[in-house]
C-alpha cells in the first residue's frame, strides 16, 4: 500500500509508529506494569521523591538484583518480579516510587500509566467519533450536493464557532451532581468528538466532489450503479488517505483537549487519574518549588504529541490535506 | 498639613497603651488576595473589604484579640445597672474623626440607628436584636449614651465590639435619602470618608492598591507621648490569589503575610533565614473543619436518590460510623503538614475556655464503625461494597469548594477512608457560590466539607449555627420547630446560657450542648488548622493573634525597628 511504502522511506516515522504502539501497549497493560493501584495511598510517605535504586548496598557489595532502602534507612528491600500480580514491586513496608509520590502518597508512575489510559483513550475515541461523523456527513454533502450540502456545511460552520469549553460546562451543569468516572469519561469523548467533525467533513467533501466527476465513476453511473455501490466501491477509497492523515492531526489535539479539561476539573473525578487532573494537583506554588516530579504527566505528553506529528508529517509531505 | 496637626491637637482623654516603645515612621505593605469591594462599614460582608475598613474605624468597647477581654476604646468607662439591662457609656472627650470633625454622642446614636434600621440590611442587626426586640440607644448628654437591653445578656459588653462609629456629618444625609447602602463605594474620594481608626484613606488605584495614611486625630498614644499609629502609611496591594501572596512576601515586596496555607508555610520556612523574615505558628485557631450531612426536609421535586441517601444519613449509627472511620491524624499531617489539631468536638481547640475537655478524643476505629453499621442494618456484599437493608449499594457524594485545595484534599482523604468501609463516595468540587446555594437554598446535595471560624471566643456568636432556627444551622437551617428532640434540647440549652449570669453555669450548659452534638453528629468534626503568619524581622510589635484580624489587629502598635525604615 502507498502508506506503508511512505513509512518505510521515512525511518523517523517508523520510529514514531513503533513508539506509539509500545506506549499504547504499556498503557493498556497498566494493571500489570504499574507497581501500585492508582488509588492506593501511602499516608506515611506524602510527596516522597523518586525512590533511589541501588545496585551497591551500604557495605559496598554488588547485587545483581537492585534494591531500595526502607523508610528507616537501614532495611533493604530487593525489587522483585511478579509480585502481587504485577510485573515488579517491593514488599511492604518498602516503597518503590519510580517517579515519586503525590500529596496522598500515591505512586506517580502508576498513576501516570493508569492516567494514560484515560487521556490517550479519550483522544483516540474522540478522534474516532469525529472522523466517523465527518466521514459520513462529508460524503453525503459532497455526493448529493444541493440543499443537503448547504445544510451540512452551514451547520458545520456553527459547530466551528462553538466555544467547546463553555458547551462542556453547560452540559455538565445539566447533569446530576455526581456522575461516575465512567460517565464523565464518556461525556468528555462525546463532547470533544461531536464538536470536531467539521474539519474532516470538509476535507472529505472536497475529495468526494472531485472524485464524483472522475471518468470511472461516471462510467459506473452510466452502467446503472446505485448510489450505495458508487460510494462503497469508488468514492470512499479515495477518502481513506485524507481520513488517515486527519487522524494523526486530530488525535494529539484531542489528547490535549482532554488534558486541558481534566486540568480544569471537568474530566474524570478523584481518585481516577488522568494526565490532566494530575497536573492540576501540580499547579500550586509549593509543588512547583518543592516537588517537581509532579510535573511528569506534562512531560509525558510531549513525546506522544511529537510522535503523532512526525507521523502526520510523513504521511503528508505537502500540507494540502491537513488544514482546509 | 497633618504634620501641623500632630502637635496641636490632643484629645482630652487619650488612651495610653502601656508597655509600648516604638518610634514613628515607615510604610507597611500588605498583599491581599482579592480587592476590597466597598468601604462602607455598614454593608461590607466580605473579608477583603473588612480588612481595609477595620483599620479606619473604631468601636466603643473593643475585644483585645490577644487576651479576649473587653477593653475601653472610644468609651472610656461605663456603668451597668444591677439587673444587667442598662448600660451607660461615657465617651472620651474631644474625640475627632479623621477629617477633624468632632465626634460625640450624636454620632453614636446615629450609628446604632443605622444598624437597627431594617431598610439598611446591616449584618449587625441580628446581633443587636435579642429575643426579637432591638436594643434601645438614647443620648443622655454630649458624652454619655444609654443602652437599654430588652433582656439580660451575660456578655453584653462584647456586643459593642465591631460596631464602628459612623460620622453623622458625612452619612446622615445619605441615610435619610435611603442611599446609605451605596455610600462609600470604592470610587468615593478620600475627603468624603472619615472614621475613628488609626488610619484614613489616602488614595485608591482600582485593581491595584488601596493606600491608607496615618490618622492624625487618633485617640491612642504610647507612654512616651507618641501619638499612635507609628506607621505613616499602610498599603493594601492586590496580589490575586494565595500563591501570588506568598510569592510577594517571599520576594520582599510585602511585609506581612496572614494565614498562608500550611504547604506554602513549609516552603517559606526553608528560606526564612536568608530572606530575613520570621514565621510564626500561632497555634490552634478558632476555625474548625467538618463534614455535614443533608438532613433537610426535601422539596417534592428533589431527585429520588437524595431521598435514598438521606434514609442512611438520618440513622445516628451511620453518622457515628462515618466519624469513626475518618483518619483525622492523616488529615492534619497530609493536608496541613501537621499545622492542625484533630478535633474531638465542634469547638476549636483555640477556644480553651469553652471546650469541653471531658469529651473523649476521636480516634480512628474501623472495627467500631463496622459494628455501628451492622447494628443499623447494613451488610457487606461479596465484593466488599456496603449495602443497606434493602440491598442498595451505599454511594453518595461530597461537595467541596473547588477554589480551596485544602477542602478538596480533605474530601479526597475522607473518600479513601470511607471506601475502606465499602462506601463509594464521589467527590464533587464546586465553586463556592454554587456550593453555598445548594447548601443554604436548594438543599440538593448529600454531604459537604466546610469550615466555620468563630469571630469571638464566646459561644454567643455561634447562636446562628446551633439554634435550629438559625440560618447557619447548616445541616437543616431555619427550622420552624426543632425537627428532632436533641435539636430541641440544644435550642433550650443555648437560650439558657445567653441569660445565665455566672460563667460557670454557662460553661456547664455549653458542655452539655457539645456532648449532644458529639452523640448525634449532624456534623462530623475533622481538624482545626493552626493560625500561621509571618512578617519581616524588622517589624516591631508583631504579635499575630488567633482571632481576626490575625496580623493587623494591633496595626497601630506596629513599627519599624531602627535601620529598617521603608
Amino acid at each position: 500500500m502507498r502508506i506503508a511504502a511512505t513509512l518505510e522511506n521515512r525511518p523517523a516515522a517508523m520510529l514514531a509508529l513503533v513508539f506509539l504502539a509500545m506506549l499504547h501497549g504499556a498503557v493498556v497493560l497498566a494493571g500489570f506494569l504499574a507497581p501500585y493501584p492508582f488509588a492506593e495511598q501511602h499516608r506515611e510517605s506524602p510527596f516522597a521523591p523518586p525512590t533511589r535504586i541501588h545496585f551497591f548496598d551500604a557495605a559496598g557489595h554488588f547485587h545483581p538484583r537492585p534494591l531500595v532502602y526502607g523508610p528507616e534507612g537501614s532495611q533493604t528491600y530487593p525489587i522483585e518480579l511478579f509480585v502481587h500480580g504485577r510485573l515488579f514491586g517491593v514488599q511492604e513496608p518498602g516503597v518503590l516510587f519510580l517517579l515519586g509520590s503525590d500529596g496522598f502518597g500515591r505512586d506517580v508512575f502508576s498513576r501516570l500509566l493508569y492516567g494514560g489510559q484515560v487521556s490517550l483513550l479519550t483522544g483516540l475515541a474522540a478522534a474516532f467519533l469525529s472522523l466517523g461523523l465527518g466521514w459520513v456527513l462529508g460524503t453525503a454533502a459532497g455526493f448529493y450536493g444541493g440543499w443537503l450540502d448547504r445544510l451540512l456545511m452551514r451547520s458545520g460552520e456553527l459547530f466551528l464557532v462553538l466555544p467547546w469549553l463553555y458547551l462542556l460546562l453547560a452540559v455538565r451543569g445539566f447533569l446530576p451532581l455526581h456522575i461516575t468516572a465512567l460517565q464523565a469519561f464518556l461525556l468528555l469523548i462525546v463532547v470533544i468528538g461531536a464538536i470536531g467533525w467539521v474539519r474532516p467533513a470538509r476535507l472529505v467533501r472536497g475529495v468526494v466532489l472531485s472524485g464524483k466527476e472522475r471518468p470511472f465513476v461516471l462510467a459506473a453511473q452510466g452502467f446503472g450503479a446505485t448510489d450505495a455501490y458508487l460510494m462503497r466501491r469508488h468514492i470512499l477509497p479515495l477518502t481513506a488517505g485524507v481520513i488517515l492523515t486527519q487522524a494523526t492531526v486530530l488525535i494529539p489535539q484531542y489528547i490535549l483537549a482532554e488534558v486541558t479539561l481534566s486540568f480544569l476539573g471537568l474530566g474524570v473525578g478523584e481518585p481516577v487519574p488522568s494526565w490532566g487532573n494530575m497536573l492540576s494537583e501540580a499547579r500550586q506554588y509549593y509543588t512547583l518549588v518543592s516537588h517537581p516530579w509532579m510535573l511528569t504527566p506534562g512531560l509525558a505528553a510531549i513525546p506522544v504529541l511529537l510522535a503523532y506529528l512526525v507521523l502526520a508529517d510523513a504521511l503528508l509531505p505537502d500540507q494540502r490535506y491537513r488544514y482546509p | 498639613m497633618f504634620l501641623l496637626c500632630q502637635g496641636i491637637w490632643a484629645a482630652d482623654d487619650v488612651l495610653v497603651v502601656p508597655g509600648l516603645n516604638g518610634h514613628p515612621g515607615g510604610r507597611l505593605v500588605y498583599a491581599t488576595r482579592i480587592e476590597a469591594r466597598t468601604l462602607n462599614p455598614v454593608t461590607a460582608a466580605d473579608a477583603a473589604s473588612r480588612e481595609v475598613i477595620d483599620r479606619m474605624s473604631a468601636d466603643l468597647i473593643h475585644i483585645n484579640r490577644s487576651s479576649y477581654r473587653t477593653e475601653p476604646a472610644l468609651a472610656k468607662s461605663w456603668t451597668v445597672s444591677p439587673d444587667g439591662l442598662r448600660y451607660v457609656l461615657e465617651l472620651r472627650h474631644g474625640l475627632r474623626f479623621s477629617d477633624g470633625h468632632p465626634c460625640d454622642a450624636d454620632d453614636v446614636v446615629f450609628t446604632y440607628q443605622v444598624h437597627l434600621d431594617e431598610k439598611v440590611h446591616s449584618s449587625e442587626r441580628d446581633l443587636l436584636t435579642l429575643n426579637g426586640k432591638p436594643i434601645v440607644v438614647r443620648k443622655l448628654d454630649a458624652w454619655h449614651v444609654a443602652f437599654a437591653l430588652p433582656s439580660p445578656d451575660a456578655v453584653a459588653e462584647r456586643l459593642f465590639d465591631g460596631i464602628w462609629i459612623l460620622p453623622r456629618h458625612l452619612l446622615e444625609k445619605a441615610w435619610h435619602e435611603g442611599k446609605l447602602s451605596e455610600a462609600w463605594g470604592l470610587r468615593t474620594p478620600p475627603e468624603a470618608i472619615a472614621g475613628l481608626g488609626p488610619f484614613r484613606l489616602k488614595e485608591h488605584v482600582p485593581g491595584q492598591r488601596i493606600v491608607l495614611e496615618r490618622n492624625p486625630y487618633y485617640w491612642k498614644s504610647d507612654p512616651a507621648g507618641h501619638h499612635l499609629p507609628y506607621l505613616e502609611e499602610l498599603d493594601f496591594v492586590v496580589a490575586g490569589n494565595e500563591d501570588l501572596q506568598v510569592l510577594r512576601f517571599e520576594s520582599g515586596e510585602s511585609d506581612v503575610i496572614s494565614r498562608p496555607s500550611a504547604r506554602n508555610f513549609g516552603v517559606l520556612e526553608k528560606q526564612s533565614e536568608q530572606k530575613g523574615y520570621i514565621l510564626k505558628n500561632v497555634g490552634a485557631g478558632f476555625e474548625y473543619n467538618f463534614l455535614f450531612f443533608n438532613l433537610n426536609d426535601l422539596p417534592a421535586n428533589a431527585p429520588v436518590e437524595i431521598a435514598v441517601h438521606q434514609s442512611w444519613f438520618r440513622r445516628t449509627g451511620f453518622r457515628q460510623a462515618v466519624s469513626a472511620a475518618i483518619d483525622r491524624e492523616s488529615l492534619a499531617r497530609l493536608v496541613y503538614m501537621g499545622y492542625a489539631t484533630p478535633l474531638s468536638a465542634p469547638v476549636p481547640p483555640g477556644n480553651r475556655l469553652w471546650l469541653d475537655a471531658s469529651l473523649p478524643r476521636l480516634v480512628r476505629n474501623p472495627t467500631r464503625a463496622r459494628e455501628l453499621l451492622t447494628a443499623e442494618g447494613f451488610r457487606w456484599s461479596s465484593d466488599g461494597a456496603l449495602t443497606d437493608s434493602q440491598g442498595r449499594k451505599v454511594e453518595f457524594s461530597v461537595l467541596a469548594s473547588a477554589s480551596n485545595p485544602e477542602r478538596t484534599q480533605t474530601a479526597t482523604l475522607i473518600q479513601s477512608d470511607l471506601q475502606q468501609l465499602g462506601m463509594r463516595v464521589d467527590l464533587v468540587p464546586l465553586d463556592t457560590r454554587s456550593l453555598l446555594d445548594r447548601v443554604q437554598r436548594t438543599h440538593l446535595y448529600d454531604t459537604c466539607v466546610l469550615s466555620l471560624a468563630s469571630s469571638d471566643a464566646d459561644p454567643n456568636v455561634e447562636m446562628n449555627v446551633w439554634l435550629s432556627s438559625g440560618g447557619s444551622h447548616l445541616w437543616h437551617p431555619e427550622q420552624a420547630h426543632p425537627a428532632t428532640p436533641w435539636e430541641g434540647e440544644i435550642d433550650d440549652l443555648m437560650r439558657r446560657q445567653i441569660v445565665a449570669r455566672k460563667s460557670g453555669e454557662r460553661k456547664r450548659l455549653y458542655d452539655r450542648v457539645q456532648e449532644i452534638l458529639m452523640q448525634y453528629l449532624p456534623l462530623v468534626p475533622l481538624v482545626s488548622p493552626n493560625v500561621l503568619a509571618g512578617a519581616k524581622k524588622e517589624l516591631g510589635n508583631f504579635r499575630p493573634a488567633l482571632l481576626d484580624h490575625y496580623t493587623l489587629w494591633n496595626v497601630e502598635e506596629l513599627y519599624w525597628t531602627a535601620g529598617a525604615r521603608k
